[in-house]
Protein backbone atom coordinates (compact mmCIF):
# COMPACT_ATOMS: atom_id res chain seq x y z
CA UNK A 1 0.00 0.00 0.00
CA UNK A 2 1.48 3.80 -0.97
CA UNK A 3 1.04 6.25 1.49
CA UNK A 4 -1.57 7.51 -0.67
CA UNK A 5 -3.89 4.32 -0.33
CA UNK A 6 -2.97 4.18 3.74
CA UNK A 7 -6.43 5.68 5.24
CA UNK A 8 -4.77 8.36 8.50
CA UNK A 9 -4.69 7.50 11.52
CA UNK A 10 -7.34 9.68 13.31
CA UNK A 11 -6.97 11.28 17.08
CA UNK A 12 -9.66 9.48 19.94
CA UNK A 13 -11.06 12.21 20.49
CA UNK A 14 -14.28 10.90 22.21
CA UNK A 15 -13.34 10.47 25.02
CA UNK A 16 -11.40 13.82 25.42
CA UNK A 17 -15.02 15.34 24.82
CA UNK A 18 -16.54 13.22 26.91
CA UNK A 19 -14.40 14.13 29.59
CA UNK A 20 -14.69 17.21 29.10
CA UNK A 21 -18.31 17.71 29.21
CA UNK A 22 -18.18 15.94 32.13
CA UNK A 23 -15.40 18.04 33.96
CA UNK A 24 -18.20 21.02 33.37
CA UNK A 25 -21.44 19.37 34.42
CA UNK A 26 -19.70 18.05 37.60
CA UNK A 27 -17.64 21.23 38.31
CA UNK A 28 -21.82 23.20 38.78
CA UNK A 29 -22.47 19.95 41.09
CA UNK A 30 -20.00 20.28 42.84
CA UNK A 31 -19.53 24.09 43.26
CA UNK A 32 -23.56 24.05 43.73
CA UNK A 33 -23.06 21.23 46.85
CA UNK A 34 -20.57 23.53 48.14
CA UNK A 35 -22.71 26.58 48.61
CA UNK A 36 -25.21 24.98 49.91
CA UNK A 37 -22.84 23.49 52.78
CA UNK A 38 -21.36 27.44 52.81
CA UNK A 39 -25.25 28.70 53.15
CA UNK A 40 -25.48 25.30 55.82
CA UNK A 41 -22.65 27.06 58.11
CA UNK A 42 -24.15 30.31 57.75
CA UNK A 43 -28.13 29.15 58.38
CA UNK A 44 -27.97 25.66 59.99
CA UNK A 45 -31.90 25.67 59.71
CA UNK A 46 -30.67 24.52 55.61
CA UNK A 47 -30.05 20.97 57.43
CA UNK A 48 -33.59 20.49 57.34
CA UNK A 49 -33.78 17.83 59.91
CA UNK A 50 -32.75 15.36 56.75
CA UNK A 51 -30.22 13.28 57.41
CA UNK A 52 -29.36 12.94 53.80
CA UNK A 53 -29.28 16.98 53.39
CA UNK A 54 -27.40 17.46 56.85
CA UNK A 55 -23.62 18.97 56.82
CA UNK A 56 -21.86 15.95 57.98
CA UNK A 57 -23.05 13.82 54.77
CA UNK A 58 -23.05 16.59 52.36
CA UNK A 59 -19.63 18.41 52.74
CA UNK A 60 -17.64 15.07 51.90
CA UNK A 61 -20.10 15.14 48.51
CA UNK A 62 -18.92 18.32 47.74
CA UNK A 63 -14.90 17.11 48.46
CA UNK A 64 -15.47 14.90 46.23
CA UNK A 65 -17.11 16.16 43.22
CA UNK A 66 -14.67 19.16 43.07
CA UNK A 67 -11.54 16.84 43.34
CA UNK A 68 -12.45 13.57 41.82
CA UNK A 69 -15.59 14.50 39.28
CA UNK A 70 -14.69 18.25 38.55
CA UNK A 71 -10.70 17.76 38.95
CA UNK A 72 -10.51 14.06 37.75
CA UNK A 73 -12.39 14.17 34.68
CA UNK A 74 -10.58 17.42 33.75
CA UNK A 75 -7.11 16.01 34.01
CA UNK A 76 -8.66 12.73 32.10
CA UNK A 77 -9.92 14.95 29.11
CA UNK A 78 -6.53 17.00 28.65
CA UNK A 79 -4.09 14.24 29.46
CA UNK A 80 -5.94 12.03 26.51
CA UNK A 81 -5.35 14.96 24.61
CA UNK A 82 -2.17 16.34 25.25
CA UNK A 83 -0.62 12.89 25.12
CA UNK A 84 -1.81 11.60 22.11
CA UNK A 85 -1.08 15.36 20.07
CA UNK A 86 2.95 15.41 22.00
CA UNK A 87 3.49 11.42 20.92
CA UNK A 88 1.65 12.23 17.26
CA UNK A 89 -0.29 8.99 17.92
CA UNK A 90 -3.61 8.08 18.51
CA UNK A 91 -4.92 6.47 22.12
CA UNK A 92 -3.84 3.14 23.02
CA UNK A 93 -6.91 0.53 23.20
CA UNK A 94 -9.37 3.37 22.35
CA UNK A 95 -12.12 1.06 24.10
CA UNK A 96 -10.09 0.88 27.31
CA UNK A 97 -10.69 4.57 27.39
CA UNK A 98 -14.01 4.24 27.10
CA UNK A 99 -14.35 1.76 29.51
CA UNK A 100 -12.29 3.91 31.89
CA UNK A 101 -14.68 6.81 31.37
CA UNK A 102 -17.71 5.00 31.89
CA UNK A 103 -16.35 3.63 35.17
CA UNK A 104 -15.42 6.62 36.31
CA UNK A 105 -18.49 8.17 36.22
CA UNK A 106 -19.85 5.08 37.91
CA UNK A 107 -17.91 5.62 40.46
CA UNK A 108 -19.13 9.75 40.77
CA UNK A 109 -22.58 8.39 40.74
CA UNK A 110 -21.82 5.91 43.15
CA UNK A 111 -19.95 8.66 45.35
CA UNK A 112 -23.26 10.94 45.07
CA UNK A 113 -25.28 8.45 46.00
CA UNK A 114 -23.69 6.69 49.06
CA UNK A 115 -22.16 9.88 50.52
CA UNK A 116 -25.71 11.35 51.44
CA UNK A 117 -26.53 7.99 52.74
CA UNK A 118 -24.20 8.22 55.21
CA UNK A 119 -21.84 5.10 53.90
CA UNK A 120 -17.77 6.85 54.87
CA UNK A 121 -15.22 5.37 56.28
CA UNK A 122 -14.24 8.80 57.48
CA UNK A 123 -11.06 9.90 56.17
CA UNK A 124 -10.61 12.81 54.20
CA UNK A 125 -10.70 12.62 50.59
CA UNK A 126 -10.99 8.98 50.64
CA UNK A 127 -14.68 8.42 52.28
CA UNK A 128 -15.89 6.22 49.59
CA UNK A 129 -16.55 2.89 51.30
CA UNK A 130 -14.69 -0.53 50.06
CA UNK A 131 -16.81 -1.75 47.29
CA UNK A 132 -16.03 1.85 45.05
CA UNK A 133 -12.70 2.00 46.63
CA UNK A 134 -12.21 -1.28 44.19
CA UNK A 135 -14.13 0.57 41.31
CA UNK A 136 -11.92 3.10 41.32
CA UNK A 137 -8.51 0.86 41.21
CA UNK A 138 -10.40 -0.79 38.53
CA UNK A 139 -11.19 2.77 36.60
CA UNK A 140 -7.91 3.76 37.76
CA UNK A 141 -5.34 0.95 35.83
CA UNK A 142 -7.28 1.10 32.82
CA UNK A 143 -6.16 4.76 32.47
CA UNK A 144 -3.05 4.10 33.21
CA UNK A 145 -2.80 1.15 31.02
CA UNK A 146 -4.41 3.54 28.31
CA UNK A 147 -2.36 6.66 29.07
CA UNK A 148 1.21 4.93 29.54
CA UNK A 149 0.54 2.68 26.72
CA UNK A 150 0.05 5.29 24.08
CA UNK A 151 3.24 6.84 25.74
CA UNK A 152 4.92 3.07 24.70
CA UNK A 153 3.78 3.71 20.79
CA UNK A 154 4.79 7.44 20.58
CA UNK A 155 5.61 8.21 17.58
CA UNK A 156 7.88 11.42 18.94
CA UNK A 157 10.92 9.89 20.84
CA UNK A 158 11.31 12.82 23.76
CA UNK A 159 8.29 12.62 25.85
CA UNK A 160 7.46 16.05 26.44
CA UNK A 161 7.33 17.34 29.70
CA UNK A 162 3.43 17.60 30.45
CA UNK A 163 3.38 14.04 30.23
CA UNK A 164 5.87 13.23 33.04
CA UNK A 165 3.62 15.48 35.02
CA UNK A 166 0.67 13.37 34.21
CA UNK A 167 2.32 10.49 34.20
CA UNK A 168 3.65 10.61 38.26
CA UNK A 169 0.48 12.08 39.15
CA UNK A 170 -1.20 8.32 37.45
CA UNK A 171 1.47 6.52 39.24
CA UNK A 172 1.48 8.24 42.49
CA UNK A 173 -2.54 8.41 43.21
CA UNK A 174 -2.93 4.71 42.41
CA UNK A 175 -0.08 3.87 45.16
CA UNK A 176 -1.47 6.38 47.53
CA UNK A 177 -5.06 4.79 46.94
CA UNK A 178 -4.28 1.44 47.12
CA UNK A 179 -2.41 2.19 50.74
CA UNK A 180 -4.60 4.31 52.65
CA UNK A 181 -8.14 2.65 51.54
CA UNK A 182 -6.67 -0.60 52.80
CA UNK A 183 -9.63 -1.93 54.93
CA UNK A 184 -11.44 -4.96 56.46
CA UNK A 185 -15.06 -5.53 55.25
CA UNK A 186 -17.58 -5.94 57.80
CA UNK A 187 -20.64 -5.50 55.65
CA UNK A 188 -21.94 -4.77 51.84
CA UNK A 189 -20.86 -0.72 52.55
CA UNK A 190 -19.60 -0.51 56.06
CA UNK A 191 -15.49 -1.68 56.77
CA UNK A 192 -12.73 -1.02 59.20
CA UNK A 193 -9.20 0.52 58.19
CA UNK A 194 -6.35 -2.03 58.26
CA UNK A 195 -4.98 0.95 60.39
CA UNK A 196 -5.58 2.30 63.85
CA UNK A 197 -5.09 5.80 65.68
CA UNK A 198 -2.18 7.79 65.36
CA UNK A 199 -0.65 5.87 62.61
CA UNK A 200 -3.89 5.31 60.88
CA UNK A 201 -3.72 9.44 60.70
CA UNK A 202 -0.40 9.20 59.36
CA UNK A 203 -1.06 6.83 56.68
CA UNK A 204 -4.14 9.34 55.97
CA UNK A 205 -2.37 12.52 55.76
CA UNK A 206 0.78 10.88 53.86
CA UNK A 207 -2.19 10.11 51.38
CA UNK A 208 -4.06 13.42 52.10
CA UNK A 209 -1.09 15.87 51.18
CA UNK A 210 -0.19 13.41 48.56
CA UNK A 211 -3.64 13.60 47.14
CA UNK A 212 -3.01 17.91 47.41
CA UNK A 213 0.67 17.09 45.76
CA UNK A 214 0.16 14.69 42.89
CA UNK A 215 -3.99 15.05 41.86
CA UNK A 216 -4.13 18.78 42.44
CA UNK A 217 -0.80 20.19 41.90
CA UNK A 218 1.52 17.54 39.45
CA UNK A 219 -1.54 16.39 37.42
CA UNK A 220 -2.34 20.17 36.84
CA UNK A 221 0.87 21.47 35.94
CA UNK A 222 0.93 19.05 33.23
CA UNK A 223 -2.37 20.66 32.23
CA UNK A 224 -0.38 24.23 32.71
CA UNK A 225 3.00 23.35 30.67
CA UNK A 226 1.02 22.56 27.72
CA UNK A 227 -1.49 24.50 27.65
CA UNK A 228 -0.25 28.08 28.18
CA UNK A 229 2.65 27.58 25.84
CA UNK A 230 -0.26 26.66 23.47
CA UNK A 231 -2.41 29.91 24.20
CA UNK A 232 0.67 31.81 24.31
CA UNK A 233 1.71 30.67 21.12
CA UNK A 234 5.63 30.41 22.89
CA UNK A 235 7.28 27.53 24.11
CA UNK A 236 7.50 27.38 27.88
CA UNK A 237 10.10 30.00 28.96
CA UNK A 238 12.89 27.10 30.32
CA UNK A 239 12.30 23.81 28.81
CA UNK A 240 15.27 22.77 30.81
CA UNK A 241 13.79 24.64 34.32
CA UNK A 242 10.52 22.57 33.64
CA UNK A 243 11.95 19.64 33.73
CA UNK A 244 14.15 19.90 36.96
CA UNK A 245 10.84 21.84 38.31
CA UNK A 246 9.43 18.56 37.71
CA UNK A 247 12.22 15.78 39.59
CA UNK A 248 12.67 18.08 42.23
CA UNK A 249 8.52 18.42 42.67
CA UNK A 250 7.56 14.69 42.90
CA UNK A 251 10.76 14.07 45.07
CA UNK A 252 10.18 16.74 48.28
CA UNK A 253 6.16 16.41 47.89
CA UNK A 254 6.30 12.93 49.08
CA UNK A 255 6.85 13.49 52.93
CA UNK A 256 5.33 16.81 53.57
CA UNK A 257 2.27 14.95 54.96
CA UNK A 258 2.76 15.13 58.58
CA UNK A 259 2.26 18.90 58.42
CA UNK A 260 -1.41 17.86 58.98
CA UNK A 261 -0.77 16.29 61.98
CA UNK A 262 1.39 19.17 64.26
CA UNK A 263 0.86 19.02 68.13
CA UNK A 264 -0.85 15.90 67.37
CA UNK A 265 0.03 12.34 69.19
CA UNK A 266 2.34 12.07 65.79
CA UNK A 267 6.13 11.96 67.34
CA UNK A 268 7.69 15.02 67.12
CA UNK A 269 10.85 14.08 64.94
CA UNK A 270 7.87 13.03 62.27
CA UNK A 271 6.22 16.41 62.19
CA UNK A 272 9.55 18.26 61.79
CA UNK A 273 10.05 16.29 58.91
CA UNK A 274 7.16 16.94 57.66
CA UNK A 275 7.84 20.57 58.40
CA UNK A 276 11.62 20.92 56.59
CA UNK A 277 10.22 19.29 53.25
CA UNK A 278 7.21 21.34 53.19
CA UNK A 279 9.74 24.36 53.55
CA UNK A 280 12.10 23.09 50.96
CA UNK A 281 8.80 22.03 48.26
CA UNK A 282 8.60 26.39 48.44
CA UNK A 283 11.44 26.38 45.73
CA UNK A 284 10.83 23.59 43.26
CA UNK A 285 7.00 25.04 43.24
CA UNK A 286 7.74 28.54 42.32
CA UNK A 287 10.43 27.52 39.86
CA UNK A 288 7.27 25.64 38.02
CA UNK A 289 4.76 28.83 38.64
CA UNK A 290 7.93 31.33 37.35
CA UNK A 291 8.53 29.18 34.58
CA UNK A 292 4.88 29.81 33.31
CA UNK A 293 4.33 32.90 34.07
CA UNK A 294 7.51 33.68 32.26
CA UNK A 295 6.31 32.11 28.96
CA UNK A 296 4.39 35.21 28.11
CA UNK A 297 7.70 37.13 28.22
CA UNK A 298 7.66 39.08 25.76
CA UNK A 299 3.63 38.59 24.90
CA UNK A 300 2.87 40.21 28.05
CA UNK A 301 0.05 42.40 25.75
CA UNK A 302 -2.05 39.15 25.24
CA UNK A 303 -3.27 39.20 28.69
CA UNK A 304 -4.64 42.43 28.30
CA UNK A 305 -6.92 41.39 25.30
CA UNK A 306 -6.83 37.16 25.59
CA UNK A 307 -9.44 36.56 28.99
CA UNK A 308 -8.20 33.18 28.41
CA UNK A 309 -4.73 33.43 29.04
CA UNK A 310 -5.79 35.29 32.13
CA UNK A 311 -7.22 32.31 33.63
CA UNK A 312 -4.10 30.22 32.80
CA UNK A 313 -1.74 33.55 34.23
CA UNK A 314 -4.05 34.38 36.80
CA UNK A 315 -4.18 31.21 38.32
CA UNK A 316 -0.28 31.01 38.25
CA UNK A 317 -0.51 33.12 41.16
CA UNK A 318 -2.87 31.78 43.08
CA UNK A 319 -0.48 28.74 42.50
CA UNK A 320 1.98 31.05 44.20
CA UNK A 321 0.28 32.24 46.60
CA UNK A 322 -0.60 28.97 47.90
CA UNK A 323 2.83 27.25 47.49
CA UNK A 324 3.89 30.56 49.62
CA UNK A 325 1.15 29.99 52.11
CA UNK A 326 1.19 26.51 52.43
CA UNK A 327 4.98 26.24 53.65
CA UNK A 328 4.30 28.80 55.89
CA UNK A 329 1.72 27.27 57.61
CA UNK A 330 3.58 24.10 58.01
CA UNK A 331 5.54 25.81 60.15
CA UNK A 332 4.76 24.75 63.78
CA UNK A 333 4.57 27.61 65.17
CA UNK A 334 2.35 28.90 63.05
CA UNK A 335 0.08 26.14 62.67
CA UNK A 336 -0.28 26.24 66.50
CA UNK A 337 -2.86 29.22 65.54
CA UNK A 338 -4.01 28.22 62.16
CA UNK A 339 -5.17 24.88 62.75
CA UNK A 340 -8.53 23.46 62.97
CA UNK A 341 -9.35 27.05 62.00
CA UNK A 342 -10.87 28.77 58.86
CA UNK A 343 -7.41 29.84 58.05
CA UNK A 344 -6.97 26.16 56.63
CA UNK A 345 -10.50 26.57 55.06
CA UNK A 346 -8.77 29.82 53.05
CA UNK A 347 -5.87 27.91 52.11
CA UNK A 348 -7.34 25.04 50.29
CA UNK A 349 -9.91 27.20 48.15
CA UNK A 350 -7.35 29.69 47.40
CA UNK A 351 -4.79 26.63 45.91
CA UNK A 352 -8.53 25.06 44.62
CA UNK A 353 -10.64 27.89 43.25
CA UNK A 354 -7.25 29.86 42.48
CA UNK A 355 -5.16 27.72 40.69
CA UNK A 356 -6.79 24.27 40.21
CA UNK A 357 -10.11 25.97 38.78
CA UNK A 358 -8.52 28.77 36.82
CA UNK A 359 -6.14 26.52 35.35
CA UNK A 360 -8.72 24.35 34.08
CA UNK A 361 -11.23 26.62 32.76
CA UNK A 362 -8.36 28.19 30.71
CA UNK A 363 -7.80 24.65 29.42
CA UNK A 364 -10.86 23.74 28.61
CA UNK A 365 -12.00 27.23 27.01
CA UNK A 366 -9.15 26.70 24.72
CA UNK A 367 -9.92 22.94 24.42
CA UNK A 368 -13.65 22.59 23.91
CA UNK A 369 -13.99 25.25 20.60
CA UNK A 370 -11.40 22.55 18.80
CA UNK A 371 -13.05 19.41 20.04
CA UNK A 372 -16.10 20.86 18.16
CA UNK A 373 -14.94 22.25 14.92
CA UNK A 374 -15.28 25.90 16.15
CA UNK A 375 -12.37 29.02 16.19
CA UNK A 376 -13.34 29.84 19.59
CA UNK A 377 -15.67 29.68 22.42
CA UNK A 378 -19.59 30.63 21.39
CA UNK A 379 -18.39 33.90 23.22
CA UNK A 380 -15.26 35.66 24.71
CA UNK A 381 -17.20 38.09 26.47
CA UNK A 382 -18.61 35.35 28.62
CA UNK A 383 -14.90 34.43 29.15
CA UNK A 384 -14.29 37.85 30.33
CA UNK A 385 -17.25 37.99 32.26
CA UNK A 386 -16.47 34.61 33.83
CA UNK A 387 -13.29 35.78 34.68
CA UNK A 388 -14.21 39.25 36.96
CA UNK A 389 -17.08 37.03 38.13
CA UNK A 390 -15.20 34.49 39.70
CA UNK A 391 -11.94 36.54 40.73
CA UNK A 392 -14.21 38.40 42.73
CA UNK A 393 -15.50 35.40 44.14
CA UNK A 394 -12.35 34.20 45.23
CA UNK A 395 -10.97 37.23 46.56
CA UNK A 396 -13.96 37.70 49.27
CA UNK A 397 -14.12 33.98 49.53
CA UNK A 398 -10.22 34.00 51.15
CA UNK A 399 -10.49 36.95 52.53
CA UNK A 400 -13.11 35.92 54.99
CA UNK A 401 -11.24 32.83 55.45
CA UNK A 402 -8.19 34.45 56.15
CA UNK A 403 -9.74 37.06 58.97
CA UNK A 404 -12.06 34.39 60.18
CA UNK A 405 -9.41 31.97 61.09
CA UNK A 406 -6.69 34.07 62.19
CA UNK A 407 -9.41 35.81 64.59
CA UNK A 408 -10.30 31.92 65.71
CA UNK A 409 -6.70 30.77 65.94
CA UNK A 410 -6.32 34.10 68.67
CA UNK A 411 -9.70 33.33 70.65
CA UNK A 412 -9.08 29.86 71.46
CA UNK A 413 -5.90 30.95 72.74
CA UNK A 414 -6.47 34.26 74.64
CA UNK A 415 -5.93 33.39 78.15
CA UNK A 416 -6.88 35.88 81.37
CA UNK A 417 -4.51 36.73 83.56
CA UNK A 418 -5.35 33.84 86.16
CA UNK A 419 -4.92 31.09 83.27
CA UNK A 420 -8.57 30.53 82.39
CA UNK A 421 -9.78 30.67 79.40
CA UNK A 422 -10.86 34.30 77.89
CA UNK A 423 -13.43 33.08 75.72
CA UNK A 424 -16.15 29.85 75.15
CA UNK A 425 -15.85 28.07 72.36
CA UNK A 426 -19.29 28.88 71.14
CA UNK A 427 -17.96 32.71 71.57
CA UNK A 428 -15.66 32.30 68.69
CA UNK A 429 -18.48 30.69 66.82
CA UNK A 430 -20.72 33.46 67.13
CA UNK A 431 -18.17 36.25 65.88
CA UNK A 432 -17.22 33.82 62.91
CA UNK A 433 -20.64 34.33 61.46
CA UNK A 434 -20.23 37.53 59.56
CA UNK A 435 -17.40 35.51 57.92
CA UNK A 436 -19.84 32.39 56.54
CA UNK A 437 -21.84 34.88 55.61
CA UNK A 438 -19.49 36.48 53.03
CA UNK A 439 -17.63 33.24 52.35
CA UNK A 440 -20.88 32.23 51.18
CA UNK A 441 -21.51 35.16 48.57
CA UNK A 442 -17.86 34.66 47.20
CA UNK A 443 -19.10 31.45 46.49
CA UNK A 444 -22.14 32.00 45.04
CA UNK A 445 -20.27 33.98 42.69
CA UNK A 446 -17.93 31.59 41.41
CA UNK A 447 -20.50 28.85 41.46
CA UNK A 448 -22.15 31.62 38.87
CA UNK A 449 -18.77 32.12 36.86
CA UNK A 450 -19.15 28.31 36.52
CA UNK A 451 -22.92 28.76 35.15
CA UNK A 452 -21.60 31.00 32.48
CA UNK A 453 -18.94 28.32 31.59
CA UNK A 454 -21.45 26.13 30.94
CA UNK A 455 -23.82 27.72 29.15
CA UNK A 456 -21.28 28.58 26.60
CA UNK A 457 -20.09 25.43 26.39
CA UNK A 458 -23.51 24.66 25.45
CA UNK A 459 -23.63 27.27 22.68
CA UNK A 460 -20.30 26.59 21.45
CA UNK A 461 -21.19 22.58 21.23
CA UNK A 462 -24.54 23.07 19.73
CA UNK A 463 -23.09 25.62 17.28
CA UNK A 464 -20.53 22.95 16.06
CA UNK A 465 -19.84 19.19 15.15
CA UNK A 466 -17.48 16.46 16.87
CA UNK A 467 -14.55 16.42 14.21
CA UNK A 468 -12.29 13.60 13.64
CA UNK A 469 -8.52 15.09 13.82
CA UNK A 470 -6.02 13.23 11.70
CA UNK A 471 -2.50 12.48 13.26
CA UNK A 472 0.16 14.59 11.66
CA UNK A 473 2.50 12.33 9.29
CA UNK A 474 5.61 11.33 11.08
CA UNK A 475 8.04 14.04 11.25
CA UNK A 476 11.70 12.63 12.44
CA UNK A 477 11.68 12.08 16.36
CA UNK B 1 4.65 3.94 65.45
CA UNK B 2 4.78 0.37 63.82
CA UNK B 3 3.50 2.03 60.60
CA UNK B 4 6.38 3.56 60.13
CA UNK B 5 8.22 -0.06 59.32
CA UNK B 6 5.92 0.10 56.59
CA UNK B 7 6.51 3.77 55.29
CA UNK B 8 9.86 4.31 55.38
CA UNK B 9 10.49 1.77 53.18
CA UNK B 10 7.50 2.33 51.08
CA UNK B 11 9.25 5.40 50.43
CA UNK B 12 12.73 4.61 50.34
CA UNK B 13 11.73 1.92 47.45
CA UNK B 14 9.67 5.56 45.71
CA UNK B 15 12.59 7.17 46.44
CA UNK B 16 14.37 4.90 44.19
CA UNK B 17 12.15 4.23 42.07
CA UNK B 18 12.06 7.85 41.37
CA UNK B 19 15.76 7.80 40.64
CA UNK B 20 15.29 4.87 38.37
CA UNK B 21 12.95 6.99 36.56
CA UNK B 22 15.88 9.42 36.24
CA UNK B 23 18.06 7.30 35.59
CA UNK B 24 15.83 6.06 32.69
CA UNK B 25 15.19 9.67 30.98
CA UNK B 26 18.79 10.58 31.12
CA UNK B 27 20.08 7.09 29.46
CA UNK B 28 17.64 6.95 26.82
CA UNK B 29 18.39 10.45 25.56
CA UNK B 30 15.42 12.42 27.03
CA UNK B 31 17.30 15.22 27.73
CA UNK B 32 19.03 15.79 24.49
CA UNK B 33 18.54 18.98 22.59
CA UNK B 34 16.08 20.21 24.95
CA UNK B 35 15.68 23.95 23.19
CA UNK B 36 13.54 22.21 20.53
CA UNK B 37 11.43 20.27 22.97
CA UNK B 38 9.38 23.09 23.75
CA UNK B 39 8.80 24.16 20.83
CA UNK B 40 7.94 21.30 19.15
CA UNK B 41 4.11 21.32 20.55
CA UNK B 42 4.01 24.48 18.71
CA UNK B 43 4.36 23.22 15.39
CA UNK B 44 1.60 21.24 14.37
CA UNK B 45 -1.89 19.89 15.98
Amino acid sequence: MTQADKPAAIYDDTVVRQFSLAAILWGVVGMLVGVFIAAQLTWPELNFGIPWLSYGRLRPLHTNAVIFAFGGCALMATSYYVVQRTCQVPLFLSRLASFHFWTWQLVIVAAAISLPMGFTQGKEYAELEWPIDILITISWVSYAVVFFGTIGMRKVRHIYVANWFYGSFILTVALLHLVNSAAIPAGWMKSYSAYAGVQDAMVQWWYGHNAVGFFLTAGFLGMMYYFIPKQAERPVYSYRLSIVHFWALIFTYMWAGPHHLHYTALPDWTQSVGMVFSLILLAPSWGGMINGVMTLSGAWHKLRDDPIMRFLIVSLSFYGMATLEGPLMSIKTVNALSHYTDWTVGHVHSGALGWVGFITMGSLYYLIPRLFGQRQMYSVKAIEVHFWVATIGIVLYIAAMWIAGVMQGLMWRAVNGDGTLTYTFVESVKATYPFYMIRFLGGVLYLGGMLVMAWNTWMTVAGGRSVRVAVPLAQPA
Amino acid sequence: MDILFLLIPLSVVLSLAVLGGLAWAVWRGQFDSLESEGERILKND
